[in-house]
């Protein structure tokens, strides 16, 4: 009976292999994707325009394989149409499926070579082929039959004759083993248990199993029953046996787990060196196996004969969760999750190492995490260590219990671990289980290094590769930001010459757009722009934040530098810091910056806010006034200078036209009178930029106004509406009315015409008293509803203030009118795609991702701010 | 912007001749950024004024702009000066205005260009250093000056003056031609605006002509020349041979326009006002002191792979090119800006593809981790961990020390114990208004030493620059090796 349906593993590299004229082109097109096909005669073409032109052979290939390697790099199955009926031909391929750690798969179509020759005589194309073409290639393939399993081909399909070619009807694709996507957990997953069949019980029983053992009712029985917590199952890292006491217990109760669906389990390298002995292989006894051979001696050969089944049938890994956990005993590089080759399996098993050999005579391991950049979560075991410690998404869960450390567990999506010690050491380490630990030590900075964790003393340094370039970061607010190259560039600079160590940096400040331009005479802003737009975008309600005119900082702030170590892991920089939009340190005088910190942080402890929040650090978007403590230079040199330049200049020119106005000429009233506006105008100017201007000689003459409370341990307050923050902000605010400053605020509802009349009039009593003006926010921080996010708060200026923007002649007849052409586009576009960097950044680091992560989010803002927009918006 | 000419030369309606402008009517003429209104505030025989007013249309001033982010000032398009001070715009205003008396014809009386008459001009305002910068530019022309300073902010006073002044110029007997060609080239070279505000090529070049009449015997030359090369560098590099000056001697590696003080500070000659000018031949001494004596230990090495990590405009580049057995260098600079100057000082475009394979110029940054940067023989790190925060040497030492780990690294920096040989230095100031810390020879000796310590380096610190007693040399230099 020939066969209908060919079996093939989901991701593989097929290689049709026969004759020119076997039908191979045919063949594809019927049973694959067209996309899937990459044909040497289509490749020969596209490098030489003609599909038989062999002196193109070599470009042709080459490019034939760079195909196949961006395809499998991307994990899709691939079709080589070519004759592959050489050894050299296919030994390339089956290197490229290895590189990628994909299965090859041979198909071969064997007719015979009349109907081949046949066929070829019958295209046009093939007409001049030489008679010993098809003979020449048939021997090659005859010879090709006896070694393709040699080669590394795990499936081969050898159909012979038309017939058989034609039967074949479908191909099925055979999900990996590996592949449990679909299965979403939750999860307990257990570290290497090695015979510790004590803590194993104990750990289970304390993440709610329930475990009996039961007397064997038959041969096949394992004697345990067990019961989950609901819907959860446990998940064995490998490595049940072996320097242990208690190796066939813990076999029993796993295999029974298994088999009755509550767990999974993936091979140790100690149960494949077990699985081999049961095999009759000769394995060498050291490092404990001694024990598990003789505990086993005892066991009947049922018990070992299922043993040998149940190790047989492990997998070397799981993706699992929609590819957002991975298990692997030894770990998994990213490029290899999903894949299968016997690369991936030993990786699983053994990890990767150096090729060193440490003092202890141990292999050195190659700490492929460090460099892991993968979105899912790698859990694994092997390397014991002393504590279980997050890198870059990934931990190893081997905390030595067999060696007197602990059994541990990671509960699943929780990121929650429960460990049990063990209760006593049932083996001498080799090498002491800190030793990693200590080797930093060694070479650490400082000797406070080694009380950085793991990742933090990885995230001492990032990597430029995580920020230059074109960006594209994926947002829970939107779904992707890119950052151009460009943009990158810029960023780069102002990051690397001014910012402040990067671990402090979990958020820059979003631009912020004004309002739609106002109509009305002498206005450019006017809240009714700024109400309108909120009610456009269906709020009810809004916030109305009285605007101060300061420097905008952001706060991070612990409460000792202990807390600052534990969660910035930053050490010997103070408590905390108060930096500007561009990540700079807002105090260059490091007293100052000290008493400032100490002060804040003295508010929060009689605010009780540290208890409240439950918290030891926080994050405070806020504005710190006066404008000259941080502008003072850029005030003298830029603002003043220019009042200085008119208020020279003009009763110059005034003077001039005076003198020639009395000699009667023709338009110099006209210009006189101009003259005078611009002497007026550049006398409010001045009188503009120096209301927010006072001398800042201590602490005493600083104003620090907070208007949002983004985090503290554990979460964020993105979820809370404007009136909470500003009601929890003037908690803190209270008690130090001296140095902060509660903002005046107040909720305006947006159908209320009489509540938007008098918010409108707040604003004009403001403005005209010199404010610079308020901002609108939606009362909800991120409102819901929506199909678009909404503009996170709209500034709303005043007319005196917009002069120190707009430049001293901005009212003058002329210039209004051209100013008005304004666009809030673009400037919103932006404020919204930086507004959702800010908040991913904050998530990210309260999530505690790696802080690449967050810088990368950090840095988008920073880039994006490199935009040419018009800064007067 | 008011410029006023008045002569009493007799008789002084003569002036109307002269300027080919009518003094019975106001004439306004349009010019790149507003209007330009030329009228007499009086005219009669005995005295007669001439009065050319700049109105700069703000609003119109403004073009795209593009540039970092940062902490700079991105306003300053809108809200500046130029409505309001003597700039280029002037110059322009004057060539376009009076172009025939620049050019010495007088149709109706071809005597008076030749004649010597008594001028008196008078500019509100002229952004200058100080008032002794007006003198040195414009005494050595024969003008008696008299200027009139203001304060920054009379609500202020204890902001100073601004540097702004209503300059007055008299002369006994001068030709009209040559006060304007005075006042269009100087005009420019005081003015502290920059290149959005500046005109094209050829415009330049006709500025630079205006001058070669009296700009050779000029005590300043050498000043005017280098302040037009801020120009000459956006509009045309060529200017630079036009003008002959050398090439070396144009400034410093790092940013100096916007640290000019600071560059002159490190030549302890800022007491003189035109310090910049001044300053620039032992400056350069210095720089290239130490960029001759990081090159030598390259070259002293053999090092085939070499990084500049910092290579700013690429005069060390420049030095390592000529080294024959530099095979490849790898030039980084963080600012893009600085990297464009490299490409055109260094001629990247036009050279031969074999010179070309040898250099690899591109944005770096030293604060992270970068895998291009390793397997070099050497690293040249010169005056550029002072423009670091030091709480971020640390991560510097890591790219550096401990993962590109080049064989040898060269670091020089700034000696702290000599800046009190810099008079204009108060204790406590730094020579760069961008350093973050100058070093005594104790801390950076002890920096070296740990750092060397910690990565499996060995280090000796060496003078740099000429020794004085007590204070040590200028700059300092740590070689560290592998």
């Amino acid at each position: 009976m020939p066969l209908t349906a060919l079996k093939l593993p989901e991701l593989s590299l097929v290689l049709l292999i026969g004759t020119s004229g076997a039908g191979k082109s045919t063949f594809a097109r019927r049973l694959f994707k067209a996309t899937e096909i990459v044909s040497s005669d289509q490749c020969r073409a596209l490098v030489a325009d003609d599909e038989n032109d062999q002196s193109a052979t070599p470009e042709a290939f080459a490019l034939l394989h760079y195909l196949i390697g961006l395809r499998l790099k991307r994990g899709l199955l691939t079709v080589v149409d070519a004759t592959n009926v050489q050894a050299e031909a296919r030994k390339t391929l089956v290197q490229l499926a290895r590189d990628y750690h994909v299965l090859p798969t041979a198909i071969i179509l064997d007719v015979p070579d009349r109907i081949a020759e046949d066929r070829n005589r019958a295209r046009a194309e093939r007409q001049h082929m030489g008679r010993h073409v098809v003979p020449q290639q048939r021997q090659q393939l005859r010879r090709s039959l006896k070694t393709l399993k040699q080669e590394g081909f795990r499936h081969i399909y050898h159909l012979h004759g038309p017939e058989e070619i034609d039967a074949v009807q479908a191909i099925v694709r055979d999900p990996l083993y590996s592949n449990r996507k679909q299965d979403t957990g939750p999860f307990d997953i257990i570290g290497d248990v090695h015979g510790c069949y004590h803590e194993l019980v104990q750990l289970l029983t304390g993440l709610g199993y329930g475990i009996e053992e039961m007397p064997l009712q038959d041969a096949r029985d394992l004697g345990v029953r067990v019961t989950a917590p609901a819907g959860r199952r446990a998940l064995f890292l490998g490595d049940l046996v072996d320097r242990g006491p208690a190796s066939p217990q813990v076999l029993r109760l796993v295999m029974h787990m298994v088999q009755s669906g509550l767990a999974l389990c993936v091979p140790g390298n100690h149960d494949i060196k077990l699985l081999r002995y049961l095999n009759g292989k000769n394995v060498n006894e050291q490092h404990g196996f001694a024990e598990t051979v003789a505990q086993l001696a005892t066991e009947s050969d049922t018990f070992k004969s299922q043993v040998r089944q149940f190790l047989d049938g492990l997998v070397s890994h799981y993706v699992l969760d929609g590819g957002k956990l991975v298990v692997a005993h030894a770990g998994m590089r990213e490029e290899m999750q999903g894949r299968g080759s016997g690369a991936v399996r030993a990786f699983a098993l053994f990890g990767e190492t150096t090729g060193e050999i440490d003092e202890f005579g141990l292999p050195v391991r190659y700490n492929w995490a460090s460099e892991y950049r993968g979105r899912a979560m790698v859990v694994y075991g092997h390397t014991p260590v002393p504590n279980a410690e997050w890198l870059n998404n990934t931990i190893d869960i081997d905390t030595g219990c067999v060696f007197g450390g602990q059994l541990t567990a990671l509960r699943y999506p929780e990121r929650e671990l429960v460990a049990v010690p063990a209760a006593q050491v049932y083996c001498e380490p080799v090498r002491p289980l800190d030793y990693l630990r200590r080797a930093s030590e060694v070479n650490s900075q400082q000797a406070e290094a080694t009380q950085l964790s793991a990742q933090q003393q990885h995230d001492d340094l990032l990597d430029i590769r995580d920020v230059t370039g074109k960006q594209i970061i994926k947002t829970r607010l939107l779904p992707s930001v890119t950052i151009r190259e460009e943009n990158a560039t810029a960023a780069l600079e102002v990051m690397s010459r001014f910012a402040l160590n990067p671990k402090w940096l979990l958020y820059l400040p979003p631009t912020m757009s004004p309002s739609e331009t106002s109509a009305l005479p002498d206005l450019l802003e006017h809240p009714a722009e700024a109400f309108d737009y909120f009610r456009r975008q269906g709020q009810e309600r809004v916030v109305c934040e009285e605007k101060h005119m300061g420097s905008r900082v952001v706060v991070v702030l612990a409460k000792d530098e202990d807390a600052a170590r534990r969660r910035f892991g930053v050490v010997g920089e103070g408590p905390g810091k108060c930096y500007t939009r561009t990540g700079r340190n807002f105090f260059t005088d490091t007293g100052l910056e000290a008493a400032f910190l100490a002060r804040l942080q003295d508010a929060l402890t009689t605010a009780g806010f540290w208890e409240k929040f439950q918290t030891d650090w926080l994050c405070l978007d806020a504005e710190l006034l006066p404008w000259s403590a941080k502008a003072q230079e850029l005030i003298k040199n830029q603002y003043a200078a220019v009042a200085a330049a008119a208020t020279a200049a003009l009763p110059e020119a005034a003077a001039v036209l005076t003198q020639a106005a009395t000699r009667g000429l023709d338009g110099i009233e006209a210009l006189l009178a101009r003259t005078t506006a611009r002497q007026t105008a550049a006398q409010h100017y001045a009188e503009a930029y120096r209301r927010y201007c006072w001398p800042v000689e201590s602490l005493a003459d600083l104003r620090l106004a907070p208007f949002h409370l983004l985090a503290t341990e554990g979460r964020t307050y993105f979820d809370k509406d404007h009136a909470w923050h500003m009601e929890t902000l003037r908690a803190i605010c209270l008690a130090d009315e001296s140095l902060l400053r509660a903002t005046p605020y107040r909720v305006v509802h947006l159908q209320d015409v009489a509540d938007v009349e008098a918010a409108t009039q707040w604003w004009t009593d403001l403005t005209a008293a010199g404010g610079e003006g308020m901002v609108v926010k939606p009362y909800d921080f991120i409102p819901g509803g929506r199909q678009n996010l909404v503009q996170p708060a709209l500034k709303c200026r005043g007319r005196e203030y917009l002069r120190i923007i707009y430049g001293p002649d901005y009212l003058l007849p002329g210039n209004l009118e051209r100013l008005r052409e304004r666009n809030v586009k673009s400037k919103r576009n932006l404020a919204l795609r930086e507004f959702a960097l800010g908040v991913e950044g904050v998530e990210r680091f309260v999530a505690g991702t790696p802080l690449r992560e967050v810088h990368q989010c950090v840095f988008g803002v920073l880039a994006l701010e490199s935009e040419a927009i018009d800064p007067r918006l | 912007m008011l410029l006023t000419i008045t002569t009493t030369h007799q008789p002084a309606t003569d002036l109307g001749y002269l300027l080919h402008k009518n003094p019975a009517r106001l004439q306004t003429l349009e010019i790149t950024a507003g209007q330009a209104h030329i009228f007499y505030p009086e005219a009669t025989p005995e005295r007669c004024t001439a009065a050319l007013l700049l109105d700069i249309d703000p609003v119109a001033l403004v073009r795209s702009h593009r540039g970092p982010a940062g902490e700079g000032f991105a306003l300053e398009q809108y809200v500046n000066d130029r409505p309001y001070v003597a700039s280029s715009f002037l110059s322009s205003a004057l060539s376009k205005a009076f172009n025939t008396a620049m050019n010495g014809t007088c149709k109706d009386r071809p005597e008076l260009p030749d004649t010597l008459l008594p001028l008196e001009a008078t500019v509100a305002v002229m952004p200058a250093a100080g008032v002794e910068q007006l003198q040195r530019l414009f005494l050595p022309l024969g003008y008696e000056v008299s200027t009139e300073a203001h304060l920054l902010d009379p609500t202020r006073p204890e902001w100073g003056d601004s540097r702004y002044y209503t300059l007055q110029l008299r002369h006994p007997a001068i030709r009209l031609r040559d006060l304007l060609s005075h006042l269009y080239v100087l005009i420019p070279v005081l003015d502290r605006g920059d290149k959005h505000y500046w005109i094209n090529q050829e415009e330049a070049e006709k500025l630079l002509r205006r001058g070669m009449d009296w700009l050779p015997q000029h005590p300043e030359r050498e000043f005017i020349t280098r302040r037009y090369l801020r120009f000459a560098e956006f509009v045309n590099p060529t200017l630079e041979w036009l003008l002959e000056v050398d090439e070396n001697a144009t400034d410093d590696g790092f940013g100096k326009e916007a640290y000019p003080e600071a560059a002159a500070a490190e030549a302890g000659t800022a007491t003189e006002l035109l310090g910049q000018a001044g300053a620039v031949g032992e400056k350069q001494s210095l720089h290239d002191l130490r960029l001759d004596r990081v090159a030598e230990e390259i070259r002293r090495r053999g090092a085939k792979r070499v990084l500049d990590l910092g290579c700013g405009e690429g005069k060390l580049v420049r030095r390592l090119l000529n080294i024959p057995h530099v095979e490849h260098i790898l030039a980084l600079d963080v600012s893009w800006r600085e990297l464009e100057r490299a490409q055109q000082r260094l001629h990247v475009a036009e050279m031969p593809p074999r010179q070309r394979e040898r250099l690899t110029l591109t944005q770096g940054s030293l604060l992270y981790h970068d895998p291009r940067l390793a397997d070099y023989d050497a690293a040249a790190v010169v005056e550029v961990i002072e423009h670091l925060d030091e709480s971020r040497l640390a991560a510097f030492e890591q790219v550096v020390f401990a993962r590109a780990r080049p064989g040898a690294v060269l670091v020089t920096t700034p000696n702290a114990d000599y800046n009190q040989r810099y008079e204009t230095l108060s204790a406590g100031e730094f020579r760069h208004s961008d350093h973050r810390f100058e070093w005594t020879r104790d801390q950076f000796t002890a920096w070296a030493a740990s750092v060397a310590a910690r990565h499996d380096y060995a280090v000796r610190v060496e003078p740099l620059g000429p020794e004085a007693a007590e204070v040590g040399a200028p700059s300092q230099l740590a070689v560290f090796e592998r």
